[in-house]
């Protein structure tokens, strides 16, 4: 295990910004994830790249906007109310076609909340990125190694797109320690993007980044290109994980810290004779619809469990379409749902039928 | 193997470091290992603890409603957390500080005098090594010799000199639960 060392979620995240070639960060503190900031407060200075604490989470955003724009590799982060005030400019960079990472550190909600533990972002990180119709592609990760990996990832997925990636996780998985084997730190690519502003440097003739479309008809061709890579993104970037039994009775929908608990559930389910399948979505936006709708028609019955008053539920009952009931174990403002709740819930799923 | 313990305390008293120390120590022994912290915003003197999951298979869930072993370092962590230990589990007491138990049944109850025995030893804030050290008595999923090594791994730069006091509180706890090692 010696290639492994003991590192939160927090750390993770951003010495995988660091591997994946970022190297300019803007934020605002908010708990549970201070330490990302701490973290490349110490660190970005020592590969050359820029840390700045901004005077508000409306102002960070902006900063990412127009680091963004010159085609450098740029994040920032922050937690459920910090997010919120990040909509507008997220807006303005889907509009203005940049890429972006963006990591949200759920916390309880709505309002300033609590600290604790939650999911309840799920409508405002899928459906997101503020007015328009712009979205953010959104990957969940379920583990301190995969937010380093994903957060090291998102850059690349975010310049494929020329869209913001968000990395939605929790302030569960921010705060816990565990092993993760880190990856070399990364050189950012060069900042040459044909779309990319360069300044008076740049030999190539003027780009210019805007979301400003006055005619209607440029407008809805912008729309149109946005929406062709996200269905791009639904073929070439959907990525979902499985768990449990291959002919299952039960079928389990979790993400992020959810799938977790539902790992251990699904075992001891398994193990009282409960056959289930986890199927973990990892990319929320594009959602596994298929391999989710595949699985409803093998199963008898399917539960959803998640940390929001029924958000995630939506998107799968979208995507089962009626081929077998849905139901929804949940828990929020912080509280978090225990592998002994899932499991029991199992058990009494599969005693009604 | 599966493992999940909770350890509880009061803010100041180090149930998170002694988590820590573990954690550092499963993980140079080549087990997989989650510690996940939670506490209240006050600065001193919230309710602070930690979930651990120790096991040679896959961790999973790295929370649990009913940890196998509960530490508990004082009165209220007690009062809070006792009725959550696992049937056949075991809850280890700071009998120093708490001296009420709530009625549990099929658990285990340890009572380890932490506070006192770390007095004893020159300092009261070794009270979370003594139970440390008490636990890994009744649980050897490591030795304390790879504590030691953890502590120092773990241990911040300004503290380095409390090491020796640390070793001696692991060394102390784990005398006092020694002979329960038989039963697990």
């Amino acid at each position: 295990m010696s290639e492994y060392v003991l590192m939160s979620g927090n750390e993770a995240t951003a010495e995988g910004g660091i591997a994946g070639g970022c190297r300019y960060f803007f934020g605002y503190p908010i708990t549970p994830q201070n330490k990302i900031p701490e973290y490349m407060s110490r660190n970005l200075p020592e590969v050359g790249g820029v840390y700045l604490q901004a005077e508000s989470e409306v102002a960070a955003i902006n900063m990412v906007y127009g680091a963004a724009s010159t085609g450098a590799r740029v994040m920032t982060t922050s937690s459920s109310p910090g997010i919120s005030l990040m909509q507008e400019g997220l807006s303005y960079i889907v509009g203005a076609e940049v890429p972006c990472v963006v990591v949200n550190m759920v916390r309880g909600g709505p309002g300033l909340g609590n600290i604790g533990p939650a999911q309840s972002d799920y409508w405002l990180a899928t459906r997101g990125a503020g007015h328009g119709d712009g979205r953010c592609l959104v990957y969940a990760p379920y583990s301190v190694q995969e937010l380093h990996d994903w957060t090291a990832r998102a850059f690349e997925i975010a310049e494929r797109y020329r869209n913001p990636v968000m990395i939605l996780a929790d302030a569960i998985l921010a705060q816990m320690i565990e092993p993760c084997k880190l990856q070399p730190r990364g050189q950012p690519p060069p900042l040459d993007k044909p779309w990319a502003i360069g300044g008076d440097s740049s030999e190539r003739p003027r780009n210019i980044i805007n979301s400003l479309y006055v005619n209607h008809d440029e407008e809805e061709a912008v729309n149109r290109r946005i929406q062709a890579r996200y269905d791009q993104a639904a073929r070439d970037d959907l990525y979902y994980s499985e768990y449990g039994d291959e002919d299952p009775e039960i079928l389990v929908v979790a993400y992020g810290i959810c799938a977790r608990v539902c790992e251990t559930a699904v075992e001891r389910a398994s193990e009282g004779g409960v056959k289930c399948r986890l199927l973990r979505p990892i990319s929320l936006f594009p959602f596994p619809s298929e391999p989710l709708a595949q699985w409803a028609q093998l199963a008898h019955k399917a539960l959803v469990v998640e940390l929001s008053m029924g958000q995630f539920v939506e998107d799968v009952r979208l995507a089962v379409e009626g081929r077998c009931p849905v139901e929804l174990l949940n828990r929020t403002g912080g509280n978090v749902v225990t592998p002994e709740d899932v499991t029991q819930k199992l058990f009494d799923m599969a005693a009604e039928s | 193997m599966r493992e999940e313990l909770f350890m509880a305390g009061t803010g100041g008293q180090g149930a998170l470091l002694a988590g820590q120390v573990l954690t550092q120590a499963v993980l140079e022994k080549g087990l997989n290992v989650s510690w996940y912290p939670i506490y209240s915003p006050e600065v001193r003197g919230g309710t602070t603890s930690c979930a651990m999951v120790i096991t040679d298979g896959h961790v999973g869930s790295p929370i649990s409603g009913r940890p196998t072993t509960v530490i508990l370092m004082d009165a209220r962590s007690v009062q809070q957390h006792i009725e959550r230990t696992a049937a056949g589990g075991v809850a280890l007491v700071n009998a120093s500080l708490a001296h009420e138990m709530p009625p549990v049944s099929d658990v285990r109850i340890v009572e380890v005098t932490g506070t006192d025995i770390a007095i004893g030893l020159g300092n009261e804030r070794t009270t979370n090594m003594v139970m440390l050290g008490a636990y890994i008595g009744l649980r050897p999923v490591v030795t304390i010799e790879e504590l030691a090594r953890a502590l120092e791994a773990v241990l911040p730069e300004r503290h380095r000199r409390f090491l020796d006091l640390n070793i001696r509180g692991l060394q102390a706890g784990l005398e006092t639960c020694q002979e329960a090692t038989d039963d697990t």
